[in-house]
């Protein structure tokens, strides 16, 4: 693997960034330049979030664009659905079945579309699992960017021993055991789904 | 050893090794971590300054007593700050000065889209633009030198992209600066007219060495390859066009202002194609242009939001990827909302069912204007809530009682204290209402004049937003519950009822920052009619289904405002009998 674009998208407060931390260390491990970019402040609150994560050789542009991403992986299955413009050709989306209703649903002038995994999988390769489920079977539910970090690095062929370990430099000592024990989790059904 | 940072955390870092002493900064998006990521150094005093212009000065202050110090805001911040900032121009520095300003293309998290480069032009300030993190950390230092060197501040420039990417950088040892002697000179540092044309001199003067001696500066540099097409950039735009054009010669720009004019000219000889290839106004293009330099720009790039890779690939005719798929159904759109638990939440509903109108303000709180709450009628800058429902009793004095101004607690101390002195002194009729939340809550939490917090977390005094307003002479201050409607509504309707200024302060804590998780409350399927009651408060953990509402246990926050509006007892649950 000589090349990784991963486009990691949610909600404002689902966790993403610690995914993406996780990810530039293994690149960093994997002697890579890499560069993530994402956005803080207004759009933290609740909105549609997205962070890139490019590793390579050498990495010039901080965004992956439209056409661009070998992966996109998605906390919540609409978002996937909204950032699909990105994929390449080829790409692959590893989502969680999460859903969280946007404020046009709540509010019931928007209904939240039916069958989102299904329409996924007919536009391209994509991998779908009960993130919160697994997490919870793991030990916290908050290890779901744990969960889906495993089924990504199981799909995109990626270093599964380098990225347990830039998963122990990156969290919380504490929290280790469980999140190692998601990531497996995640990886072993990414390759049963 | 090379590590992973954030543009912000590198900046941090790089006026660490750079011997920087004092950080003085107010928060904003995308610029705040940099003084987060300082105030963990112990060798920089980092504090948070009631707002830029407060910042600039003592950080002003502190380089013209000489210790090496930086202040770091966002682009509307400079805003703020311009007054100190262009006779600082004049006065020069001791020890090093820099200013970093963060701009916000695309307005990820800003209410407008204005590019600071034209603050470096006007006030004769250099501005060094990096365009990645490690870029970020070694200008700082340059800048630091270059301030010293010349008598001036520097402004590093930064935008989102920068400020919020993580690049690999090479980090350094702190070289230790010690401070430098003060020596009183009152025709450098006393701004009085006669003193100040002197200074003018030198200020152009000095701007026409440094311009002299920009090549010796070791700053830009050109790398040539195809002599048929050259372009010039800087900051992101360079990093699209080594990804989308390598076979283009470029002229990096480290310095954008003051541009080496005539290297560029000379640069702009040796290519054929000329084009400059940068972010919002055409502030390159147009310096060359008038230098009779021939180039092309803004006609091949708009001058609204970020250019991309594909742009700068699509202007040239470099073949693209194709886009991906499209799912078959209309995506719904996701804006930002207020959390769930949101103090704002109640103060909104109650101002709502009262039928006031509301000048608003920059925060959190701005998210009020969001369907379906849609509760605010203005926005513009740090304080104008208060100023602009002065104005709007003016316009209307017949409606008068029927406007109130809502600002947060951070932007209250930052530019509301002195609107409200005005008003009172004025004679103003209007009601303010501070959404105290304890916290500067958008941009992540930072600690102001009222939170009892410094920047490096130690104990301080906490100002009182009650005794503030009284001491600016307001008679009539109220203090309410917002997670309480009729708590709020009673002090709402006492508060515009005064003859007079009014404050009602809504006191309760951010929930982001609490964390503060009651127990979450269940809709009964039985006692609901899904009337729509407790959806008029946009909370994101109801939703709205076909038998009635649904509440979303992984988001409910227990706060219990939806269960005080149900008039049916339908929202409680097992733990909320």
């Amino acid at each position: 693997m000589n090349k990784l674009d991963l486009l990691l998208v949610g909600v404002g407060g689902q966790g993403t960034l610690l995914a993406s931390r996780i990810l530039g260390a293994y690149a960093v491990k994997m002697g890579l330049d890499v560069k993530i970019n994402e956005v803080h402040g207004m759009a933290q609150r609740g909105g549609s979030v997205v962070t890139h994560v490019r590793m390579g050789f050498h990495v010039h542009a901080p965004l992956i664009d439209l056409g661009g991403a070998d992966a996109i992986v998605s906390f919540e299955a609409l978002e996937a659905a909204r950032w699909l413009g990105y994929l390449a050709p080829g790409g692959m989306v590893v989502t969680n079945t999460q859903r969280i209703a946007p404020m046009p649903v709540i509010t019931g002038q928007a209904a939240y579309p039916e069958g989102v995994v299904d329409s996924l999988k007919a536009c391209a390769n994509t991998v779908a699992l009960d993130g919160a489920a697994l997490a919870l079977e793991a030990g916290d539910l908050r290890a779901v960017n744990c969960v889906l970090l495993g089924a990504l690095g199981a799909k995109c062929g990626m270093d599964m021993a380098v990225l347990e370990q830039a998963l122990v430099a990156c969290v919380p000592p504490k929290t280790v055991e469980i999140n190692t024990r998601a990531l497996h989790m995640g990886a072993q059904a990414a390759q049963q789904a | 050893m090379k590590k992973l940072m954030l543009g912000n955390q590198a900046l941090a870092q790089g006026a660490w090794e750079a011997g920087c002493r004092v950080v003085s900064s107010y928060p904003g998006t995308p610029s705040t971590e940099i003084t987060e990521f300082a105030s963990k150094y112990p060798e920089i005093y980092t504090e948070w300054a009631a707002n830029e212009k407060v910042a600039l000065e003592v950080a002003l202050g502190a380089a013209v007593g000489g210790a090496r110090a930086m202040c770091c805001m966002k682009h509307v911040g400079l805003n703020v700050a311009a007054d100190p900032l262009f006779t600082a121009a004049y006065t020069g520095v001791n020890a090093g000065l820099v200013i970093v300003v963060a701009d916000d293309p695309g307005m990820h998290s800003s209410q407008n889209e204005q590019d600071s480069r034209f603050y470096a032009r006007s006030a004769h300030i250099p501005m060094l633009e990096p365009s990645d993190s490690d870029e970020a950390r070694w200008m700082v230092g340059r800048a630091f030198e270059l301030s010293e060197q010349f008598d001036t501040p520097v402004i590093v420039r930064m935008v989102t992209r920068i400020a919020h990417g993580h690049g690999l950088v090479e980090v350094g040892p702190r070289r230790e600066v010690p401070v430098k002697p003060y020596e009183k000179n009152i025709p450098k540092y006393v701004m009085m007219p006669a003193m100040a044309r002197s200074r003018h001199i030198g200020v152009e003067k000095r701007e026409n060495r440094l311009t002299a001696e920009l090549a010796e500066l070791g700053l830009n540099r050109v790398e040539m390859n195809d002599l048929a097409f050259g372009v010039v950039t800087s900051s992101t735009c360079y990093q699209y066009v080594k990804e989308m054009l390598p076979e283009a010669s470029v002229y990096k720009l480290d310095m954008v202002y003051p541009l080496p004019v005539e290297d560029i000219r000379k640069f702009a000889s040796q290519v054929g194609r000329l084009v400059v290839i940068e972010e919002l106004e055409p502030f390159i293009e147009d310096t060359l242009k008038a230098a009779g330099i021939a180039c092309e720009g803004k006609k091949l790039f708009s001058r609204q939001g970020e250019l991309s890779a594909r742009m700068v690939g699509k202007a040239f005719g470099v073949p693209m990827a194709p886009e991906g798929p499209k799912a078959d159904f209309a995506v719904p759109v996701r804006p930002p909302i207020m959390c769930p638990g949101c103090p704002h939440r109640g103060t909104y509903y109650a101002i709502k069912k009262l039928g006031l109108s509301v000048t608003g303000d920059i925060g959190c709180y701005t998210l009020g204007a969001a369907a379906p709450l849609s509760a605010i009628d203005s926005c513009v800058c740090m304080g104008a809530s208060i100023n602009m429902s002065h104005g709007m009793g003016l316009a209307r004095p017949e409606d008068a009682k029927k406007w109130v101004a809502v600002i947060g607690d951070s932007t209250f101390f930052h530019s509301g204290m002195t609107g409200l002195a005005s008003a009172v002194y004025n004679k103003s009729k209007l009601t303010l209402v501070v959404l105290d939340n304890r916290t500067t809550g958008m941009t992540g939490h930072q600690d102001h004049p009222g939170t009892g917090k410094t920047a490096k977390g130690e104990e301080t005094v906490a100002l009182d937003i009650e005794t503030v307003a009284r001491a600016l002479g307001v008679k009539d201050v109220f203090t309410a519950n917002p997670l309480n409607p009729e708590d709020m509504e009673q002090a709402l309707r006492a508060a515009v009822a005064v003859d007079g200024v009014s404050v009602v302060i809504a006191k309760e804590p951010c929930i982001m920052l609490t964390k503060a998780r009651k127990p979450s409350f269940e809709s009964d399927g039985q006692k609901c009619k899904n009337c729509g009651m407790c959806l008029k408060i946009g909370c994101p953990a109801i939703e709205k289904r076909e038998k009635g509402v649904w509440i979303n246990p992984a988001l409910c926050t227990g706060c219990g405002l939806c269960a005080k509006l149900c008039r049916f007892g339908a929202l409680g649950g097992q733990n909320h009998e």
